[in-house]
């Protein structure tokens, strides 16, 4: 499917530069120009379009395991018989921990990393920088092309028989090393950490070649305080990616050698699951969560700070006001990034670490809570004394700051170690982890989509239906992700396919039918979505470079940029915040635009 | 339009606490039943004072940042403001206020929260002559059920002597009771919702949880860590009942289990 999208995504591409100058296009050519492109904008878009198919397929994979929570054991309506027709039309128990397992592991591997740093990183960064590619293009396409075998092999785990991978997304072992452990347990385990080890490799290449660009390449006059916060952000996290990545790899190799070799990292001595055969163990299951959060647990701020830089863009230019706060902004994201690597142990809490350990890593779980909330009186500073223009991409970001208002709150309580005792593992969690991930990152994505779109397509979306699209989404996830809250506090475990057999819990069935119905809503309005996007592609208004009166570098260059990004030198002279500056007639102040000529350049150089 | 999306940016907090406070009004519990279940552990009841302080000190913090959002968006809609913007790029006294003021409440949570976490996991309680209470039984989890064994009449657990049984933990009300929890397979984890105790079972460790129920009555035991296909259905029952009625039930029960193995054998009752 994916196949399909890049390629009608190059297609179209080529259409639009056909009248750029390429004179001839040769199959050797198309294919060097826009299949194994080394142009960081079609890699951001083959990125774009990648992902947000498997986003699609992530979203289904969720309609399933609701669609058990709210009526265990019954037959699936249309998808039932086609899916899992062994079974009579409904998921087998089997088949859940595998439904679980795949929608983490494709939302957060296929969709939520690749889309922030893949497609948003590689299309904005050389553009805002003023640069015109990236440091390493080679590797850049690289990054991309280390997705497919990902794609394949998490896909080949999917549909081994009988069950896919079903060890969770955090495959804990021994459930995920010992064979006769689970069902999908033969070499679906082993293809997920295969192809999970490949997302590793395609995160690190572009993390490489990320920091050497924004170090190397920035345009004359683009100091590091004068960098968008989305390109402050893409910085810290491919420093989050390039120190705490190789920790998972090597931890990914380690379990697969237990699955091939028996070589016991994470295995006791003597362990004996399902009446297997007993192991030769000397390891510690502990050891691989320890491992897995070293990298995981900075990955939630890779899947969360570049969205904050884009909210943080998209936020200062439609209050046209300068961003509140520039170099706190900055300092609080390096502050998430740096106690990022020291607070893994919270997921831990009831694992069976040494408790005293629980008491340290709770004092930083409670820290890092601390720029969070700087950022966020910062954001709702920018929009205090602006002019608040609700276009769409606003409306997304606005919606940000709220939800992860709620997603920021609730992780106090997971934060304090008594009361994570006992909502640990419940929804509670589930709650907190969505308002972070899809009420926050994703809807910040599709502000950024929304934003962006017309200097990746040189057309503009559709306003009203982009709102009504907001409206929707804004409506159905609270109704899906807040109502969750309440079933945490009750108790209510994670990961359970029949969680009604327990009578603490027998009652919570209405509950999660209300839930599923808005998650079904949820899933259909992003219809509008794709219709409004694929449409606008090819039919939505064309722009200038300008659209929406910004003063990023990005909407200097022509739309869609060319090969090259600009067609002028770009010279920097002041941030990317300066809206409603008195210095100018206009409301924006774009970096390149010279200082008056009686100030000179000595005023200039005091603007960041 | 700016005034409808203000609005619809108030719903969140509006409704977000509305709906917290309608689950956890007592009018709505013994209905609905959408709060904390009931607890009967002593060392329970600090946990939830926890999780309400939390839960007010956060939805202070919604509740006046729900409201400040509303208020900008509000006042500051384009359309209807016609002063010209703040052109201000921060303030460091604000920045200064607001970092110190989240640090010193969340440090404070942390430090105050220590106590509890050191009651629950780490100050196992003890016998009246100083020793570490020894465990009252033996929790094993495994694919996918709990097996339980108490001491026989050696008072040791792990001899052959022991009283075993599956999914059933009986234990005396109204004193310390203390388990040795443990794996023989893969990761589970022993959660107890009405008694607020929750421990993950890692094969090769033995681990130990306590608590101390206050009512006697059939209660969930269920395992919280995601231990393989069978995962939900791995249910056991946790019985707390008098101390009378323990040991009648322990000896009764150990008294059966020694009697039925010649039975199944075909021996017929010899004495």
């Amino acid at each position: 499917m994916s196949d399909k999208g890049v390629a009608g995504q190059s297609d179209q591409h080529a259409e639009e530069h056909a009248d750029h100058g390429a004179s001839k296009l040769t199959l050797g050519s198309f294919i060097g120009t826009y299949v194994f492109s080394r142009d960081h904008k079609v890699i951001g878009l083959q990125f774009l379009f990648s992902t947000l198919l498997w986003f699609l397929v992530g979203g289904l994979l969720a309609l399933g395991i609701r669609w058990q929570l709210a009526w265990p054991w019954q037959n699936m309506p249309v998808l039932g018989n086609m899916l899992f027709s062994a079974e009579g039309g409904q998921i087998s128990p089997e088949f859940y921990t595998t439904l679980f397992t795949m929608h983490a592991t494709v939302m957060i591997f296929f969709v939520i990393i690749p889309i922030l740093a893949g497609a948003f990183g590689n299309f904005l960064i050389p553009l805002m920088i003023g640069a015109e590619d990236m440091a390493f293009p080679t590797l850049n396409m690289l990054s991309y092309w280390f997705m497919w075998p990902a794609f394949i092999l998490i896909g080949a785990s999917f549909f081994q028989a009988p069950y896919g991978a079903g060890a969770g997304w955090t495959s804990y072992p021994p459930l995920s090393s010992v064979v006769t452990a689970a069902p999908g347990s033969e070499s679906a385990q082993t293809f997920w950490l295969m192809g999970v080890t490949c997302v590793g490799i395609a995160s690190m290449l572009g993390s490489v070649n990320y920091l050497t660009t924004i170090i190397q390449m920035r345009a004359p006059g683009m100091t590091m305080f004068r960098l968008p916060m989305t390109i402050w952000a893409m910085f810290i996290t491919a420093v989050l990616q390039a120190f705490a990545l190789p920790v998972l790899t090597a931890g990914g190799f380690m379990q697969i050698l237990d699955r091939q070799v028996a070589t016991g990292f994470f295995v006791p001595e003597g362990l004996m699951v399902n009446n297997g055969t007993p192991l030769s163990g000397g390891g510690q299951p502990l050891l691989w969560q320890h491992l897995f959060w070293f990298y995981s647990h900075p990955a939630v701020y890779i899947m969360i700070l570049p969205a904050m830089g884009m909210v943080s863009d998209i936020i200062s230019c439609f209050s046209r006001k300068p961003l509140f706060g520039y170099k706190p902004m900055v300092y609080s994201i390096s502050g998430i990034a740096g106690l990022g690597f020291i607070v893994w142990g919270h997921h831990m809490f009831v694992s069976g670490m040494n408790p005293g350990l629980g008491m340290v890593f709770m004092t930083s779980t409670m820290l890092i809570a601390l720029p969070s909330a700087v950022k966020t009186f910062n954001w709702m500073g920018t929009v205090w004394g602006g002019k608040v223009q609700f276009t769409t991409p606003m409306l997304f970001a606005l919606s940000f700051v709220s939800m992860f208002i709620i997603g920021g709150l609730s992780g106090i309580f997971m934060a304090a170690t008594p009361v994570d005792i006992f909502i640990h593992d419940t929804y509670f969690i589930v709650a907190h982890f969505h308002y972070v991930l899809f009420s926050g990152t994703a809807m910040a994505v599709f502000g950024a989509i929304y934003f962006w779109f017309p200097k990746m397509f040189g057309r503009m979306m559709n306003e009203r239906w982009g709102k009504v699209h907001f409206f929707l989404t804004f409506l159905f996830l609270n109704g899906t992700f807040y109502l969750m809250h309440i079933l945490g506090t009750v108790g209510f475990p994670r990961r359970l396919a029949d969680p009604y057999h327990y009578k603490t819990f027998a009652h919570l069935q209405p509950m999660n039918q209300f839930i599923t119905i808005c998650a079904i809503g949820m899933v259909a309005t992003q219809v509008i979505f794709a219709a409004n996007f694929l449409i606008s592609i090819f039919r939505g208004p064309k722009v200038g470079r300008n659209p929406w009166r910004a003063n990023g570098l990005e909407w200097m260059a022509p739309s869609p940029p060319g090969h090259g990004n600009f067609d002028f030198q770009p010279i920097v002279y002041r941030g990317p915040y300066e809206y409603g500056s008195p210095e100018v007639e206009e409301d924006y102040y774009p970096q390149i635009k010279p200082p008056p000529e009686d100030t000179g350049e000595a005023e200039a150089v005091e603007h960041d | 339009m700016g005034r409808f999306w203000s609005l619809l940016f108030l719903l969140v907090p509006v409704l977000g606490v509305l709906v917290f406070v309608f689950a956890a009004s007592p009018d709505s519990r013994p209905i609905l039943d959408h709060w904390l279940p009931e607890n009967i552990n002593k060392y329970g009841y600090v946990i939830d004072d926890l999780f309400m302080f939390i839960l007010y000190l956060t939805g202070v913090i919604f509740i006046v940042t729900g409201l400040l959002l509303f208020r900008f968006l509000w006042k500051y809609d384009a359309s209807r403001n016609s002063e010209p913007v703040k052109y201000t790029h921060g303030s460091h006294t604000l920045e200064i206020i607001w970092s110190i003021l989240p640090a010193v409440t969340l440090l404070f949570i942390a430090i105050f929260q220590m106590d509890a976490w050191a009651e629950h996991k780490m100050r196992r309680p003890l016998l009246e002559n100083g020793d570490r209470k020894p465990a009252l039984a033996q929790v094993t989890g495994r694919q996918f059920e709990w097996r339980i064994r108490y001491a026989g009449p050696d008072q040791q657990i792990g001899t052959p002597d022991d009283f075993h049984t599956v999914n059933d933990l009986h234990v005396p009300v109204d004193e310390d009771v203390v388990l040795q929890i443990q794996s023989e397979d893969v990761l589970h984890s022993f959660f107890l919702p009405n008694l607020r105790i929750k421990q993950d079972l890692v094969p090769g460790m033995r681990q130990f949880t306590w608590f101390h129920a206050n009512r006697t009555g059939i209660f969930d035991l269920a395992c919280a860590e995601l231990c393989g296909w069978g995962h939900y259905k791995m249910r056991g029952r946790l019985i707390v009942e008098s101390r009378e009625d323990f040991e009648a039930w322990l000896a009764g029960a150990t008294d059966e289990q020694n009697r039925t193995e010649p039975e199944s054998a075909g021996d017929g009752d010899d004495e």
